[in-house]
């Protein structure tokens, strides 16, 4: 069995699960936002629960819409704060406690290798990061899952990832998935799971490996993973006190497919609009004039990446002609860009500085776009509107070339600034 | 469960941003959310839908987010069922969860016009365009899942079961 195949059925207590059975699984965490939460709540009023299965295995964060931009978005947070501290549940994150919640999840040692997680969001993927199997659900399966613990899943498919070679120094993790999306196309893994191996792989940071799985719904995946190591037990350990025995692939476990990428050589990757697997070398691009550049999100808004936008931005300014909008992922990214000198090096260089959420990268607020704008962004999405007017225009690259754009103005390789 | 409406049609990649906007996201009033079903498409949706819709699209219809926002904003704008070449995971799962009939069918998209008078049967799996005389077969949906509709979501079935079980 592969991995995925491994954690399901000792989620269901069965000895072996093949691809396409159903199985009844235990759920070691679940996850809802102010979003998808206010309905949860709503429903778990109406289902006439007054329990959540476990207290402890849910997590409830304020990230999309924060701090309220509208009354509206204020009446959500005080459905869901309400519902949360009606239940008194220990895992509530509000305004300025925690951020985008999936960077909450696992900064909280909510997240073990070997765990199934189910959040009332798409990027729950994320967390195959860890060696977890995790998946994104709607709300109404979300209220039985919070009162039984439990959810069917269809035992998926997996698509294995093979990488190979040496990252330029600023190529990395965004760079490989947009690769492999052109490869696989936004649909192509619709209703399976993609495993990524081989050596390039195993020398990513755990942040990097968050980064990959992060984006694997935008090829329609259901969930993506990387076998579990000495990295991320590291730091599995340095979150959380509870026990967890990692599952790994067979040596002879299935595949539907297997793709190889070699990495040597490979130049940073963009997406154009508006589609992620609209991908080109970012060298094709570079007479696009930007508007806007947007660093932050679940995909990229890690210390890692704001390290590596600060290192090229350090000491210069931002282009007249554009903006940059620097948004961490969580209050804790905040707090450590702030010790390292990050926020200062973005504020010097003329950049506007949110709070830890969810920020532009849904259209939500902090940076949403006006029609016929461009903006580049270090998110995971870029649908028609998905930043604001249907008519602005998004591309998707990693930190690097977001931090080299914005001194330019426009799409830029970090290579040529060398 | 038979369904008799007019057509309304779309492409592939209709994704979750398109059928609700993410501006919207803060509504609570579920009615109030049908006026913005397919606002990234087509702001005059709500208002052609009305009295009643069958929403033909081709592949991939709601990728993206996992909102359960955008099948409730389908159904609150009045649409009875969606036929599509193919749908995204997490929407599908959502729109049979708040009773929203989901058929997969290829062939359909192509004989369709807006407007087309199309009855669906959703036991057999059957669509017919009255315009065109032809039938269309989908994949007819499994019991189990046929039954989460009919009571009008997982919600309700949930509690039409407790209310059975009190009146034993
Ligand atoms: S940062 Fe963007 S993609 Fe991530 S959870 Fe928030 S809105 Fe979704």
């Amino acid at each position: 069995m592969n991995v995925i195949e491994k954690i399901l059925s000792r989620a269901s207590g069965e000895k072996e699960v093949v691809p396409g059975q159903i199985v009844d699984a235990k759920i070691d965490h679940a996850m809802i936002n102010e979003i998808t939460g206010y309905l949860v709540a709503r429903y778990f009023h109406e289902a006439g629960a007054k329990k959540v299965w476990d207290p402890k295995k849910v997590t409830v964060v304020l990230d999309h819409t924060i701090p309220a931009p509208t009354a509206e978005a204020a009446e959500v947070h005080r459905i869901v704060r309400g519902f949360a501290r009606d239940l008194n549940l220990p895992g509530f994150y509000d305004v300025g406690r925690g951020g985008v919640c999936h960077q909450v999840m696992v900064e909280k040692g909510n997240v073990k290798p070997g765990d199934v997680i189910v959040g009332a969001d798409s990027h729950t993927v994320t967390y195959g990061g860890l060696g977890a199997f995790s998946t994104g659900i709607g709300s109404t399966e979300m209220t039985s899952v919070f009162i039984t613990g439990k959810l069917w899943f269809k035992v998926p498919k997996i698509i294995r990832i093979d990488v190979n070679g040496k990252f330029g120094q600023y190529v990395g993790a965004k760079d490989l998935f947009l690769r492999v999306a052109r490869e696989i196309g936004f649909s192509g893994a619709t209703y399976m799971g993609l495993e990524f191996k081989g050596p390039t792989v195993k020398k990513l940071s755990v942040s990097s490996r968050l980064t990959l799985c992060n984006m694997t719904i935008e090829v329609g995946g259901k969930a993506g993973i990387v076998e579990p190591d000495e990295k991320t037990i590291e730091y599995v350990k340095s979150k959380t006190s509870e026990p967890f025995t990692p599952l790994y692939s067979d040596p002879d476990a299935e595949y539907a497919r297997t793709l190889q990428v070699d990495v040597t050589g490979m130049p940073s990757q963009v997406a154009c609009p508006n589609a992620v697997d609209n991908v080109k070398p970012v060298s094709e691009l570079s007479g696009v004039e930007l508007d806007q550049v947007y660093i932050g999100s679940c995909t990229n808004g890690r210390i890692e990446d704001l390290k590596i936008a600060a290192d090229i931005i350090r000491g210069k300014k931002v282009n007249p002609r554009t903006r940059l909008v620097v948004v961490p992922a969580s209050q804790e990214v905040f707090i450590d860009a702030m010790n390292e000198g990050l926020i200062q090096t973005f504020a010097e260089a003329g950049a506007a500085i949110a709070t830890a959420s969810c920020g532009a990268c849904y259209g939500g607020h902090l940076g949403v776009l006006a029609a016929g704008e461009t903006c580049l962004s270090t998110t995971n999405r870029n649908f028609i509107g998905r930043m604001g007017d249907p008519k602005a225009k998004v591309y998707l690259g990693s930190p690097a070339v977001a931090a080299a754009s914005a001194l330019t103005g426009r799409i830029t390789d970090p290579e040529t600034l060398r | 469960m038979k369904i008799n409406s007019k057509a309304l049609k779309f492409g592939d990649n209709i994704n979750t941003d398109i059928i609700i906007p993410g501006k919207y996201l803060t509504i609570t009033d579920e009615k109030e959310m049908g006026k913005h079903a397919m606002d990234g498409i087509d702001p005059k949706f709500a208002e052609k839908s009305r009295g009643g819709t069958v929403l033909v699209v081709g592949e991939n219809f709601g990728s993206g987010s996992s909102r359960e926002q955008a099948p409730i904003a389908l159904k609150n704008a009045d649409v009875k069922c969606v036929v599509a070449k193919s749908f995204a995971r997490i929407f599908y799962r959502n729109a049979i969860n708040i009773g929203l009939p989901v058929l997969e069918c290829s062939d359909l998209w192509a004989d369709v016009q807006d407007g087309d008078l199309l009855s669906v049967t959703l036991e057999e799996g059957t669509i017919k365009n009255s315009r065109s005389g032809k039938v269309f077969k989908a994949q007819p949906l499994p019991p189990f899942i046929l039954e989460i509709i009919q009571s009008g979501g997982l919600l309700n079935q949930l509690k039409q079961k407790q209310t059975t079980k009190k009146n034993k």
